[in-house]
């Protein structure tokens, strides 16, 4: 009963929330929101760190903005179909990296998302180095205006809404629970007759799908997709917004990508010091609150009821 | 369809890619030994080449010091900071999951290299090579700086592995690199052994960047790309394995250079390409790779 | 050399307990080892003794109570500190290292006090060492590689020795040789702490026999008892 009034409050919160603060930032927030949720997805219950997850993220953009660009699809169909996209990526990726170890696995994903960024740097679609411009918002369902950003604010909140019920949904299913028991001892699960490479691999590309819809739906936001996005300042970036908010917590990445991207607000005019910031706060989370805020203020909860 | 080659063209890129087959021998060696020791993927070696060469053009610049001595101080200078890093972000964290150590020196690199640019602005600084002139090899002309990068660099490589492979000092390496428990138990201590052989790793990191500072232009950014080169170096050698790890770095070297000649575009790629078939044919990695045997 | 009952002990050790990460493995230990001593520790699979070795070596950090070697607390040393004080430890597995060369982990374990065996005669002692010192640790057979292993941490000075299961593994007739070695190091004066599942080896070579339970000690037979109640120590392993 409270969770429900917790997220009926939160959703009342959510749609006022355009008329209090910039819709542009709050979208902003909303798709960083969905991508650091499928990055949690793999790196908080299935235990695999994915240090290219912009490449996922940044691809979908270019695909859904060149789709927008050139064809008059409807904006969602497009935005879909670039997550889809990432997710076909993803499982490329993870056919090749799932089965060397862990740490390994971030190594080869993070060089791998290089790879991508200089293919779509050299790609002719991708605009290069100036990136891709003036990306329209066709009509939602092919009727629906959503040009104000007020307006599409709410499209963006529903997918947001969407991705993390998912999140939730997959993260509780049967599936679920064998993803956290790979993470926490492998050999155990495969003895017991299931095959944690299929797991991992189907973790691998539904974190690529989701974090593709994050992607394609910045795109439509800025209205540009620049190489920035898939960069490996973003996969840091995503990496610190989990961490710092809480691995393996629901509303964690959540925490993380507002308090990052407010951060990065807030630091903008000051340079080099949005990135040492940046650097600073994960160092410090990885020390010494590897729980992130969302956890450590559980656990006070707990620690406090047990009293 | 390749009649614009030419034999000073293939020749030229050959030894640019031998040059920088050079640097990704030395910095791969320095990231496997450390991995082999600690199980440490040491994200911050890029940024730690970079020290590497600013430490040279600040002491050219502020002290006089030629590159000559920097090779000597310089590398030093990084070691200590090595030393400082695992003491401050590394030891704290060596019982944890070795995926939050690469994520701190990844931190770190953030910090590093944000503070250089806030210092000294993104843009290259030059740094005069120390060898002018060169030789004019008919088909080429070899200039001499390059010839001792390369002539040096194997020449570190090759003093590294005879120290691993033929010294005391590099029996308790490799024993502690295969059970460092036992290796304590007989009283050797391996704290300290683990912080210096992170400096010494480190300090390689450093050499490759005096090294680099003549050639490329001393920049905060300037270890940060190549850093995910060397990644991609090392998964093709096999983790931790130096050997491998010293032989893919110049053979990537050289194949980028001949991709230059042949197919530019693809210049860049090539080196994920070949990770990515390496990956695909071994999907389970070498199994007989130091460090990856129990 | 004999032992002598009312010696002070070498090794004191109290109200040991011990964790492997959250699960405890011991749960208050109490026996002592008087110099000179050769002693088991036996019980079943997974009772506590290895752990109680690693314990006293510190591999195992997670430990409260009391270890006590030459009035000295270790329990708060690191490993490498109390291999200084002059206790060596032969680990079950034995822990040839496969990277180096016969010789190359034979020499391996510094000197850290007088009396250290010297490398000239080490390989006098195990001759079959020395003719395979350019090859692999462990392309030994797994005799010769006991054998090794014993003989490395005589190299160090150390006068109290810890071996894990020597004999597990090996044929009768190598076992033998092995408890010859044993009772060799202890005429020479080595304090010994001997973890053993092989009865029969035991018998041959030791004083004293503690019995292990879930990580506590629940007896403690002289060598005459274990020969005449066996039925006693047979119902304590469950043979």
């Amino acid at each position: 009963m409270n969770r429900l009034l917790l997220i009926g409050l939160l959703l009342i919160v959510a749609i006022a929330a355009p008329f209090f603060v910039y819709p542009v930032l709050l979208m902003t927030v909303l798709c960083f929101v969905i991508f650091a949720s499928s990055f949690n997805l793999l790196l908080g219950y299935a235990g695999l760190l994915c240090f290219g997850h912009a490449m996922f993220f940044g691809t979908a953009a270019y695909i859904t903005g060149y789709v927008l660009k050139t064809t008059p699809i409807s904006i969602e169909i497009a935005i879909l179909g670039g997550a889809l996209f990432s997710a076909a990526i993803g499982y490329g990726v993870a056919l090749v990296s799932v089965r060397r170890s862990g740490i390994q696995f971030a190594m080869i994903t993070l060089a791998i998302s290089q790879f991508i960024y200089f293919v779509l740097l050299q790609s002719e679609f991708t605009g290069g180095e100036d990136g891709m411009q003036r990306i329209p918002r066709n009509d939602l369902f092919g009727v629906i205006d959503v040009a104000d950003n007020n307006a599409y604010y709410y499209v963006v909140l529903a997918f947001a809404v969407a991705a993390v019920a998912l999140v939730y949904r997959i993260v509780h299913s049967p599936y679920g629970e064998v993803l956290k028991a790979i993470r926490d001892n492998e050999p155990r699960v495969e003895s017991l007759g299931f095959r944690p490479e299929r797991y991992k691999v189907l973790a691998i590309t539904l974190s690529a799908g989701l974090a593709g819809l994050g992607g394609a739906l910045k795109a439509t936001v800025f209205q540009f997709a620049t190489l920035t996005d898939v960069s490996w300042t973003v996969s840091g970036e995503v990496i610190l917004m989990t961490l710092m908010g809480g691995l393996g917590t629901l509303v964690g990445p959540m925490v993380g990508a507002g308090l990052v991207i407010w951060m990065n607000d807030e630091l903008s005019q000051f340079g080099e010091w949005s990135l040492i910031a940046q650097g600073a706060i994960l160092l410090l989370v990885i020390i010494f609150f590897r729980r992130g805020v969302v956890g450590e203020v559980q656990n006070l909860v707990r620690l406090v009821r047990s009293r | 369809m390749f009649e614009h080659l030419s034999i000073q063209l293939i020749m030229g890129q050959l030894l640019i890619g031998l040059i920088n087959g050079s640097f990704y021998a030395m910095l791969s060696l320095g990231l496997a030994i450390i991995f082999g020791l600690m199980n440490v993927v040491n994200f911050a070696h890029g940024a730690q080449y970079m020290l590497g060469a600013f430490a040279a053009w600040f002491l050219l610049t502020t002290f006089g010091v030629s590159y000559w001595g920097a090779l000597v101080i310089a590398p030093i200078m990084v070691a200590i900071f090595g030393l400082i890093m695992e003491r401050l972000i590394l030891r704290p964290i060596q019982h944890l999951d070795h995926l939050y150590s690469l994520l701190a020196t990844y931190a770190a690199v953030l910090i590093i290299e944000g503070l250089m640019r806030q210092q000294f602005g993104s843009s290259g600084m030059p740094y005069a090579p120390p060898l002018r002139g060169g030789v004019n090899l008919g088909f080429m002309f070899l200039p001499w700086y390059r010839l001792w990068v390369v002539l040096f660099s194997l020449l570190v490589c090759i003093g590294t592995w005879m120290l691993i492979e033929r010294t005391k000092l590099g029996a308790y390496l490799r024993a502690a690199t295969e059970k460092p428990d036992i290796v304590e138990a007989f009283g050797i201590n391996v704290p300290r052994m683990i912080s210096l052989t992170y400096a010494f790793g480190v300090g390689l990191a450093g050499l490759s960047g005096v090294l680099a500072a003549p050639i490329y232009q001393v920049s905060p950014s300037m270890g940060s790309n190549l850093m995910i080169v060397i990644f991609a170096v090392v998964v093709i050698g096999g983790m931790g394995s130096i050997v491998g790890a010293v032989l893919t770095g110049y053979l990537i070297g050289v194949v980028e250079g001949l991709t230059k000649v042949f197919y530019p575009e693809a210049a860049n790629l090539v080196i994920f390409v070949i990770m990515i078939i390496v990956l695909v044919l071994r999907p389970n990695g070498l199994t007989s790779g130091r460090g990856t045997s129990t | 050399m004999n032992s002598d009952a009312n010696a002070a002990p070498l090794l004191q050790v109290k109200d040991l307990r011990a964790w492997y990460n959250e699960s405890q493995a011991l749960h208050g230990m109490n026996f002592d080892v008087r110099p000179g001593e050769l002693v088991t520790l036996i019980g079943r699979n997974g009772a506590g003794k290895s752990t109680t070795l690693r314990s006293i070596m510190g591999i195992v950090r997670k430990r409260t109570g009391s270890i006590c070697y030459e009035d000295e607390e270790l329990i708060g040393k690191r490993t490498f500190q109390i291999a200084r004080k002059g206790i060596a430890y032969c680990p079950e597995e034995r822990a040839i290292f496969s990277l180096l060369n016969v010789g190359e982990n034979l020499t391996l374990p510094p000197v850290l006090r007088q009396g250290g065996v010297p490398d000239s005669e080490l390989l006098k002692q195990f001759p079959n060492l020395r003719e395979r010192r350019k090859s692999r640790g462990t392309l030994l057979s797994g005799g010769e590689q006991q054998m090794l292993a014993i003989a490395r941490i005589l190299r160090t000075g150390s006068q109290f020795l810890l071996l894990d299961e020597p004999s597990e593994g090996l044929a009768p007739v190598v076992v033998k040789e092995i408890g010859q070695l044993i009772l060799r190091l202890k005429a020479q004066g080595y304090t010994i702490l001997l973890v053993e599942q092989n009865l029969q080896f035991a018998r041959l070579v030791a004083d004293r026999h503690i019995v292990i339970e879930h990580g506590a000690v629940v007896d403690t037979l002289s060598a005459e008892e274990l020969v005449s109640d066996m039925g006693r120590v047979k119902n304590y392993l469950g043979v």
